[in-house]
């Protein structure tokens, strides 16, 4: 785990990268979801570039679409695909690269890009596979600015109908979107209560922090005959002072002193990781 | 005069496969009655799902269940479908290209007095202009089982729209001609080409008989499959006509008639005269009521045709 705590910090500075190549991306969420995704893809699901097809595999989610580069860098460091080549196609023309998760590339399950479908999609998943006797996972990411769609609280009726034990919501709660604070755009708290009440297990944990994401999925495996929402209470902008907590930052593009200093924030938080 | 509603067979096609192709799954939004699926539902409980009045979820949860290999087929009143759930049916279905089938039932006037919020004169227009959304509009009970049967054999997303009430046959049980992704020409003709869909095959068909007693001869196009539209059909047929007419029980924009003259101005260009409902609320009354009010019925489409040789 503490390999996977200062990885976090590479995979980051490649989030950055992929971003200053494409010329655009949504930085701020990238950053605060970024161990969410590791915590999935290299802590908990069964899936790799070797079982992709396997109908057994975990399936994953991204619903809130817009952090795909930091979903890019992840799937580069899983092997699915190459970081090299995504930096040169990425928002280019003619690329399959695109600003949102795109299902004709490895390793993406939907496309997404526009919120609230990525809960409901993920229920028809646990559902399907439950019908089909499978004892696999599913797991969607969301944003908090997302939970204002409507369609997100379909999905939350539905998996608890069901009763989807095979499904694990997570929600990257860093408390921004594009206008400024979720309480003040839209207001979701008490969030926990909330989504308890639509008759889910919520576990609410510090989103950036490795280990208390590896203890909220694996309690969430124990948690039968209802679905689990984990609450990742996270940084946006997590890794560098120059964008933390920034909503200005939602989809900013680093000037070169701000790419200078993010890389050397970047690089101080990993060494500290590695104590 | 026929009783069966197209709804009541697509519940008959999908209960005959069901038995032996457990990927088969049913949803509902509130919607099994009048979808004429209580049947499904009951014979197969655990190849249904109910999502309540919801077709956001409706749609997305259907998409969930193709990715994991089941062959969902989502029923809605297509006012709703078309609508309520149209960016589901877009980004879930339609570009992550996932096998739904989404039947809106109901379509096109059928509920009649309920209001413009029930009717559906928008659905071809909108799902037609989603890039890999098939629309289809089968024209009779006998056509509808050709139809649900040929999807159940392709993996790729389809709207079907279906009216609510029984419609006279155009076709007879053993002999329905039916080939996938083509017109239909359900009678032969040299002067006038009148291209149809759904409910309103059976009057054009109807339509041709009266022209026949004046001397005209109309060929009639069943277009029940409007995207991907049956160009070669159109234009086979336009080409030895002298002018196209249009019936659709839909808005007279982005529907059958705006395809049909695209191909026909492209190819062969003559006159196309279209029949629509209007752009506007229509009228109340019975389905019948508001297709004989518009011309929508054998004489007003005849009387078009005519309209179109003048």
């Amino acid at each position: 785990m503490e390999n996977l705590k200062a990885k976090a910090y590479d995979l980051r500075k490649d989030t950055v990268d992929i971003i200053m190549a494409g010329g655009g991306g949504h930085i701020g969420g990238d950053m605060s979801v970024m161990e969410i995704l590791m915590s999935l893809y290299f802590d908990q699901m069964n899936i790799s570039p070797e079982n992709q097809d396997d109908p057994d595999r975990d399936y994953f989610i991204m619903s809130k679409g817009h952090s795909v580069e930091a979903y890019y860098a992840v799937l580069c460091a899983k092997g699915f695909l190459d970081l090299d080549e995504v930096k040169a196609k990425f928002s280019k023309f003619g690329s399959q690269y695109i600003g949102h998760p795109n299902n004709k590339l490895p390793g993406m399950e939907m496309n997404s890009g526009s919120l609230g479908h990525g809960l409901p999609v993920s229920v028809g998943i646990a559902l399907g596979n439950r019908m089909s006797g499978r004892n696999n996972r599913t797991y969607v990411v969301m944003g908090d600015g997302e939970l204002a769609e409507g369609s997100v609280w379909e999905g939350f009726m539905s998996g608890s109908m069901y009763k989807l034990d095979n499904l694990c919501a997570v929600i990257d709660r860093n408390m921004l979107q594009i206008s400024g604070s979720t309480e003040d755009v839209m207001a979701h708290e008490d969030l926990a209560a909330r989504v308890r009440s639509f008759g889910w297990h919520v576990i609410s944990v510090n989103g950036n922090d490795l280990d208390a994401l590896h203890d909220a999925f694996e309690e969430a495996k124990t948690v039968k005959g209802k679905p689990t929402c984990v609450i990742a209470n996270t940084i946006k902008g997590c890794g560098s002072a120059v964008m933390e907590n920034k909503a200005s930052w939602h989809h900013h593009v680093p000037t070169a002193e701000e790419y200078e200093q993010i890389v050397k924030d970047l690089e101080e938080r990993k060494a500290a990781q590695k104590g | 005069m026929n009783k069966i509603p197209n709804r009541q067979v697509i519940c008959d096609v999908l209960m005959e496969h069901a038995k032996d192709d457990k990927d088969i799954v049913v949803l509902c939004s509130d919607s099994r009655g009048s979808a004429s699926l209580t049947p499904f539902f009951n014979a197969f409980p655990e190849q249904s799902v109910e999502v309540g009045i919801a077709e956001q979820d409706l749609v997305s949860i259907s998409a969930g269940l193709a990715k994991t290999g089941k062959k969902p087929f989502a029923a809605s009143p297509a006012s709703f479908l078309s609508t309520r759930s149209y960016e589901q049916a877009k980004v879930d279905c339609a570009y992550s290209n996932q096998n739904v089938k989404l039947i809106g039932i109901s379509g096109g006037v059928s509920y009649g007095a309920l209001g413009m919020s029930h009717h559906s004169a928008q659905d071809i227009a909108a799902m037609a202009a989603i890039p890999n959304m098939r629309v289809y509009l089968p024209s009779d009970r006998h056509q509808t089982r050709k139809l649900i049967e040929a999807l159940l054999q392709d993996q790729k997303p389809a709207y079907i729209r279906t009216g609510r009430n029984p419609v006279e046959d155009t076709y007879e049980e053993d002999n329905c001609p039916f080939e996938m992704d083509k017109a239909t020409v359900v009678t032969e003709g040299t002067d006038v080409t009148i291209v149809a869909c759904g409910e309103m095959v059976k009057p054009a068909k109807d339509a041709a008989a009266l022209l026949a007693q004046k001397g005209i001869s109309a060929e009639v196009l069943d277009m029940y499959c409007v995207k991907p539209l049956d160009k070669d059909a159109i234009i086979r047929s336009a080409s030895k006509t002298k002018a196209v007419v249009t019936v659709e029980e839909h808005a007279p924009f982005g529907g059958l008639g705006s395809m049909v003259a695209q191909v026909v101005s492209a190819n062969c260009p003559k006159k196309v005269l279209e029949i629509a409902l209007p752009d506007s609320p229509v009228i109340t009354g019975t389905s019948k009521e508001v297709f004989d009010y518009y011309g929508m019925n054998a004489e007003g489409i005849a009387a078009k045709a005519e309209e179109a040789l003048a």
